[in-house]
């Protein structure tokens, strides 16, 4: 009897481990799922608040280095109150416009108030991370792209128009792009069910065309800056903007790498293929101006790095690494030449470049997306039987230049009618422009009642 | 009494300082300017826009001393100032008609 009872224990453990496997199992599966959930939701947190680190105090120092010291705290303030704005915007009703299901063109109304936006993921963008994070990451791209636009008429835009513009803006421009190339159903959204597939992996499109595109506009119809090309209009302080540049940089490893929505493989070779584009672009543009100016210059260095991020973003999660280099050095160099002798010859004053960098490199990017993403870096699509589809010209799907050229030109279109309708709107509701007198004192103390230097105080 | 109005580089104050000091002068009265004589400016190029600056730093150095010692000082300031090269600045110098200490009332080279 002593000796049988070990075996009627061992036989009565193995039943109880039998019948408790499916449990273990999905308590197992449980465990995974919420360890990759952690580490996911761990990075696109930190990944939101490096894009809104992007625009506060990012591009405000990049911006308010580059105008004249009267007008430093006019300009921070254009892009920190959309930090503000643009976020009770998107609670309200901007996220479901953006991402509600809705037609090909704009999001319902199904997360009015962010209704049904909970901790739960949406599993339609985002498996492994709470829909709010999903929610609030996306809204910090929504804050940067009309603080871009900022830079076309910097130094006479009134504070009044700024903030109606803004509005109709995101709301006009804005939401229907970001539903169009990432919102489920979107005409170009290439990965749920677009019927014009756009690689646009960070905002290419919707960020930097919108906004570069606008701005043109803006400044064209705002018109120059008064005494543009006959008095100085030297950047006041080029230290604020290098460390403004340096931040968006930084950031930019949120915006790109972020957009692979998840801790993963494919952020890190989102975050590498940045990071080598930015550094082309910079030495890009550096190179051009040394050999046409015969210097080169701390502004140029950085305005090149910028160019560079701007041009890799679409591509970012698309790319390896060596095409990544290449499309750096070519939006270098490309933006330089808008820049530095395009708007020239052109004579706008598009104050800040905002067309120049955005705008340009922002079209430049989406369609060189078409030439080198490829499934090597990004499987999400597959055919039938499993296998991943070529992606670009380099996996032998050259149709998808055309597509990116679709894309680019719908942003174009609609950055062009819609700033245009809203201008004119702001014009008979708000007025745009300061007054001259108000031009000549500088925003910051006939907008804001305050001055960025009290150097006496 | 001479006034005596030096315009100079910025880079040489310290020196002129000390070489004034050297021969008993102590008050005097300093002032950042821009200005520029035939010394051209230079150019700076941002994106592109090119703009001459042709209003340069320098340091203006005032002081009025007794007659007898203008020439001295003059010497002495002129001699600290200079580099050899165009932008070493000018020397002016005025008649004074009258000095006078606030704070007691002294008048002439007296209130020096």
């Amino acid at each position: 009897m002593s000796k049988l009872l070990p075996f009627v224990a061992a036989l009565a453990g193995s039943c109880a481990a039998q019948t408790a496997a499916p449990d273990k199992l999905a308590a197992l599966e449980a465990a995974v799922a919420s360890a990759q959930s952690s580490g996911d939701n761990a990075w696109m947190l930190t990944s939101a608040a490096l894009v809104l680190l992007m625009t506060g105090p990012g591009l405000a120092l990049f911006y308010g280095g580059l105008v004249r010291k009267k007008n430093v705290l006019g300009t921070m303030m254009q892009s920190f109150v959309l930090m503000a704005l643009v976020t009770v915007i998107w609670g309200v009703f901007g996220y479901s416009l953006a991402f509600g299901e809705g037609s090909p063109l704009v999001g319902d109304m199904r997360y009015l108030m962010l209704n049904g936006v909970g901790m739960a993921p949406n599993t339609d963008y985002a498996a492994t991370i709470p829909h709010q994070t999903f929610m609030v990451f996306q809204l910090m791209f929504a804050i940067i792209t009309p603080a871009l636009i900022t830079g076309a008429f910097a130094e006479r835009m009134k504070f009044s128009g700024l903030l109606l513009f803004m509005t109709l803006w995101v709301i006009l421009v804005y939401f229907p792009m970001a539903h169009m190339v990432w919102g489920k159903g979107g005409l170009l959204n290439a990965f749920l069910g677009g019927s014009i597939p756009c690689f646009d992996f960070a905002g290419g499109t919707v960020v930097h065309i919108t906004s570069g595109v606008s701005a043109l506009v803006c400044a064209l119809y705002l018109g120059k800056r008064k005494g543009y090309g006959s008095e100085p209009m030297k950047p006041h302080n080029l230290v604020l903007s290098f460390i403004g540049a340096c931040l968006l940089w930084i950031g930019w490893f949120g915006f790109n790498a972020g957009s692979a929505l998840g801790s993963s493989g494919l952020a890190a070779s989102a975050f590498v293929a940045t990071h080598f584009g930015a550094a082309a672009a910079a030495l890009g543009w550096l190179a051009a101006e040394w050999m046409h100016n015969g210097k080169p210059s701390v502004l140029g260095g950085i305005s090149g790095s910028v160019a560079g991020l701007v041009a890799i973003t679409p591509a970012s999660g698309f790319v390896k690494p060596m095409p990544a280099l290449l499309i750096g050095l070519l939006a270098g160099l490309v933006c330089y030449f808008m820049v530095a002798v395009l708007k020239q010859k052109l004579g706008y004053d598009d104050s800040l470049d905002a067309f120049g960098v955005h705008g340009a490199g922002g079209t430049l990017g989406a369609i060189l997306t078409g030439v080198f993403a490829t499934n090597e870096i990004n499987n999400a699509l597959k055919d039938s039987a499993g296998k991943p589809l070529p992606l670009g010209l380099v996996d032998g799907n050259g149709g998808q230049i055309i597509n990116q050229i679709i894309g680019s030109a719908i942003a174009w279109v609609l950055a062009i009618v819609g700033t245009l309708i809203i201008l004119k709107i702001c014009d008979l509701v708000t007025g745009l422009r300061v007054d001259s007198e108000q031009e000549t004192l500088g925003l910051d103390l006939t907008m804001h009642g305050e001055e960025a230097y009290n150097l006496e105080a | 009494m001479k006034k005596i109005e030096a315009i100079i580089q910025p880079f040489k104050l310290e020196e002129v300082k000390e070489a004034l000091k050297a021969i008993g002068i102590d008050g005097m009265t300093v002032t950042e300017v821009r200005g520029h004589g035939r010394q051209k400016g230079h150019k700076e190029i941002y994106r592109g826009q090119e703009y001459t600056v042709d209003l340069l730093p320098k340091v203006k150095v005032e002081m009025v001393v007794p007659e007898s010692r203008s020439e001295e000082v003059v010497k002495a300031l002129s001699a600290a100032a200079r580099t050899g090269k165009i932008g070493d600045g000018k020397i002016f110098i005025y008649d004074v008609a009258e000095a006078i200490r606030i704070r007691n009332d002294d008048r002439g080279e007296a209130a020096l």
